[in-house]
């Protein structure tokens, strides 16, 4: 085989391996065309003509979108507001807080700094089902069952990953910055906010990016400790519209969940780089 | 640290480490001692607690649904690895040899990764219905659909994220040895196991890590797919639910109708915990040994 056949039988397999998978991503991408197809069929088709496409007495329009959004005694809109809430507060008070202490950790060699990363670091392997029922009740007797206060559950039981990560990236920062710093005047607090929080952006834009993925679809633990006849998240809404057997209507079910992926979609697209960047960041520490 | 920066350091610490530790203290430390606790005692409520010993462990270890869920669990967090691991690291493979759209394709294949659990399970639970229901039958009523469908959902799902993960791993290897390896006339395949593939180890180990623990720990998708559904009834009246994962079992067994069991459901978490903790740690232990030193 000369060179110039090797050559054209290279690009002929690159060109063989593309369109493999490029079928293989149309294939992903048709579960989430079900459930845009499906938002605009009528409930009772659902269930049989799953994979058509809705014409004629199968088309909805938009009725379940109207059926989901006002569908039982729970306004659709009150829990995309509290997901939005609790979803920004948790990833600001993580993002602050953890940076704060890891940079402290990081730089202080105190017995009590150790105990706090070692615990930080134990709790990464610990499972939610381990501590669901003490936390919610010993969240309830602190009142921390509201939208508002519930990013402190959040910053708790989140907080080994975020350490972790922060204490990584400032061991790699080097100390004389710092030292120049308190030399010309700062202290302690002054050093942290305007030299090292700028230092950790992309640490902090990685730790966000994940928050933001586990808080926003997270469900047992906002259904566990909120008070769920006041407060609901996404999550909580959808399970509750399901979960209620005999009744269920498939058309509205979808239409609510297409809602709730859009702007999860949008932001991936728009975030991308960042979201790829983050989850390799994250694993790579973890 | 040394010199001027030190004692100013020390005056500070409650300011750094006070949010942090006040809130890691309500939301992890406290629960879990006190789950420990717990797990000892028989209760309703948490004020009114009565010590029996090990006897919630006792009971959980007799609890034919929490041995089966056990099984159902180990061998659904096997198969999903070996699946999602095998399927990712190819995709990873296929995406680093330069081919056209390979950005759009890697965009693709991770996009499910950030739809929730219960979202997912309520879109899929509709595919699989509306395929099954054309053979006059349910995902909720054959345990082999519920768990072939879970697999399914679990590699849509994932294949994305480690590949991810063996994409950064992949390019990480060292050029000059692939270069090394061609000069010497090694074939593709041989290049791929001989030289690709132990210097990516890092990555297999993370990836591997993540994917049996979070087989071990699934619960949202468990729920929202069959819920544990079909269920079998036991000789001795009891029920066990065919496709219920240990998370869902310890739910259930927390905030079921039987609101005695709330000790023997704090044992079955700490066995729980002590399953997940010791497999990771087990694992990762194991493969950190085949990783190259570079």
């Amino acid at each position: 085989m000369n060179k110039q056949e090797s050559i054209a039988a290279e690009r002929r397999r690159k060109t063989t391996l593309s369109v493999v998978l490029g079928v293989i991503c149309i294939i992903y991408v048709l579960p989430v065309l079900s459930v845009v197809i499906n938002s605009f069929k009528v409930n009772t088709f659902v269930k049989t003509d799953t994979f058509a496409i809705p014409t004629g007495e199968m088309w909805a329009g938009f009725a379940n979108f109207i059926k989901g959004m006002t569908f039982g005694n729970y306004p659709f809109w009150n829990s995309v507001k509290y997901s939005v809430i609790i979803t920004v507060l948790s990833t600001a008070l993580i993002i602050l807080f953890t940076s704060m202490a890891a940079w402290y950790i990081a730089r202080v060699n105190s017995f009590l700094c150790k105990v706090i990363y070692y615990l930080c670091v134990f709790s990464m392997v610990v499972p939610f089902q381990m501590v669901m029922f003490t936390l919610s009740k010993t969240a309830d007797s602190l009142h921390l069952n509201t939208p508002w206060t519930i990013p402190i559950v959040y910053l708790g039981f989140g907080a080994g990953l975020a350490i972790f990560m922060f204490v990584g990236f400032v061991k790699s920062i080097p100390l004389e910055i710092e030292e120049a710093a308190s030399i010309d005047g700062c202290g302690p607090v002054r050093t942290y906010f305007s030299v090292v929080f700028p230092m950790l952006k992309p640490t902090m834009i990685s730790v966000g990016i994940l928050e933001i993925m586990w808080v926003w679809n997270d469900y047992l633990l906002p259904y566990l400790v909120l008070d769920i006849n006041k407060y609901r998240t996404i999550p909580i809404h959808i399970q509750y519209l399901k979960g209620s057997y005999g009744t269920v209507d498939l058309g509205a079910t979808m239409a609510l969940i297409l809602l709730s992926i859009i702007p999860v979609i949008i932001f991936y697209l728009a975030c991308q780089k960042y979201i790829i960047k983050g989850v390799a960041a994250g694993a790579v520490k973890g | 640290m040394k010199g001027i920066f030190k004692n100013p350091m020390r005056r500070w610490g409650w300011f750094f480490l006070g949010p942090v530790t006040a809130a890691f203290c309500i939301g992890f430390v406290w629960p879990f001692f006190q789950g420990i606790y717990l797990s000892f005692c028989k209760f309703k409520l948490i004020s009114k607690t009565t010590w029996v010993g090990f006897d919630n462990y006792v009971q959980a270890l007799k609890d034919a649904s929490f041995m089966h869920s056990f099984w159902y669990t180990a061998l659904f967090a096997i198969v999903s690895l070996l699946f999602i691991n095998v399927l990712g690291f190819a995709a990873a493979y296929a995406l680093t040899q330069g081919i056209k759209g390979s950005n759009l394709y890697r965009t693709v294949f991770f996009m499910p990764n950030l739809i929730g659990g219960i979202v997912l399970g309520y879109i899929w639970s509709m595919i699989f219905d509306g395929i099954l229901s054309r053979y006059g039958t349910s995902i909720l009523l054959e345990t082999k659909y519920g768990f072939w469908g879970l697999i399914i959902l679990m590699c849509w799902q994932q294949i994305g994220y480690m590949m991810i993960i063996y994409i950064a791993g992949l390019q990480s290897v060292p050029e000059d040895m692939l270069e090394a390896a061609k000069i010497d006339g090694a074939t593709k395949r041989q290049t791929l196991f001989r030289v690709t593939i132990p210097n990516v180890m890092p990555s297999i180990t993370i990836c591997t890590f993540l994917s049996l623990t979070n087989g071990f720990k699934l619960f949202d998708q468990n729920l929202a797919l069959t819920a544990g559904q079909p269920f079998i009834i036991q000789p001795d009246g009891s029920t066990v639910k065919t496709t219920e994962m240990l998370a869902l079992n310890i739910y259930n067994t927390f905030y079921g109708q039987n609101s005695a069991s709330k000790g023997v459901g704090q044992a079955k978490a700490v066995l729980f915990f002590i399953l997940v903790a010791g497999l990771g740690l087990a694992q990762l232990s194991y493969t950190r040994k085949r990783e190259v030193q570079q």
